[in-house]
């Protein structure tokens, strides 16, 4: 009796608190299914074999997207085969933003020679359920899709050479070595993602 | 030789008329935390930002309409581009009016949870303090018709 007291106490008290969006680090994500550049739906669990992942919220339009985008290439290239693959998102609404439209992804991709998902989050439920705001912005997560990491690639938009901190590429060493990640949440400047007008 | 001086002084006064001042975090933080009667707005952009582009009519509007509102617009172009060019001429085509300043700062990181710590840094995101109060409010991305004054009027309440 008492148990069932607490427990809908408890309840009350939950649905009473404010909607948070977004992960915290520690967080377990929820996997997707999304629609990748090639036409095929993509989810995390279809990567059997990886440790982890890099998804990284991107579009095709935004400054700082072509300014990191040899970076995110890079990434990919140095941490897929060592089991981090990078799977780009895109959450851009091409109504106010024509060139993140479908065909223009597909033109990117094939452009730039993804090799690497680079999947259209249509209703941007997956952008908000990672409480992701900018583009573009990086998620870490571990095999068990725990969040351990979130926000900038480096700290260096302007110059990759000029960075002097490799947020991304330290939190993926850490986690392929088994050690903690020292730096789990890092702000940029960027681009807002279009999000459809409610 | 005439028409060419004249061209010259042309140049130069185009030039000149307008002035975007570049600031310090330091400098910024006083600005924002000063007190006076007037309610301060303050919108980051930056150029290359289509969605700031579009809502800079509001807070021009803003700034020549209401007296009691002191507009600021901050450029965040520094981070991308260290070269302010871009802002100057950016700011004597759109012949703007409000007080432009361009953040010269690094390592964004270390200074946005300084400006606000609910902002993630996206850009547009704009500002507004009552600056008898001290009561905040924070919008990011694009702001529509009338929100702006929703925003003042909220941060005016108690």
């Amino acid at each position: 009796m008492k148990t069932t007291f607490l427990m809908m106490l408890f309840a009350l008290l939950w649905a009473g608190s404010p909607v948070k969006e977004g992960y915290e680090i520690g967080d377990t994500a929820a996997d997707f299914k999304l629609k990748n550049v090639d036409g095929k739906m993509v989810s995390l669990a279809d990567f059997k074999n990886a440790k982890g992942f890099i998804v990284v919220f991107d579009c095709n339009t935004c400054p700082y997207s072509k300014a990191y985008n040899e970076r995110i290439i890079a990434l990919n290239k140095k941490y897929a085969s060592l089991g981090f693959p990078v799977i780009a998102i895109n959450p851009n609404d091409p109504t106010q933003s024509r060139g993140d439209s479908f065909d223009e992804m597909v033109k990117e991709a094939k452009k730039k020679g993804y090799n690497f998902p680079y999947l259209v989050d249509e209703s941007q439920s997956v952008a908000k359920s990672f409480g992701a705001t900018n583009t573009p912005h990086a998620f870490v997560l571990t095999k068990e899709l725990k969040v351990a990491y979130i926000g900038a690639i480096d700290d260096s938009a302007r110059k990759p050479q000029e960075a002097t901190k490799h947020y991304v590429e330290d939190a993926v060493n850490a986690l392929l070595t088994g050690k903690p990640v020292t730096t789990t949440k890092v702000k940029a400047i960027g681009c807002g993602i279009k999000w459809k007008n409610a | 030789m005439r028409p060419l001086i004249l061209f010259f002084l042309l140049c130069s006064s185009s030039v000149f008329s307008q002035s975007v001042e570049s600031v310090k975090l330091v400098d910024l933080q006083k600005i924002i935390q000063a007190t006076g009667d007037r309610v301060l707005v303050i919108n980051f952009w930056a150029t290359w930002c289509a969605p700031c582009i579009k809502e800079i009519p509001y807070f021009e509007k803003l700034n020549t309409d209401d007296k009691n509102a002191e507009v600021i617009l901050v450029s965040m172009d520094y981070d991308l581009d260290p070269n302010t060019d871009k802002v100057n001429r950016f700011v004597t085509r759109k012949k703007i009016k409000s007080r432009v300043l361009v953040l010269t700062e690094n390592d964004p990181n270390s200074w946005i949870d300084k400006i606000d710590k609910r902002w993630s840094g996206a850009l547009p995101a704009t500002l507004v303090v009552n600056r008898k109060t001290g009561k905040r409010e924070l919008t990011q991305g694009e702001l529509g018709e009338g929100e702006l004054e929703k925003l003042i009027a909220k941060v005016k309440n108690q």
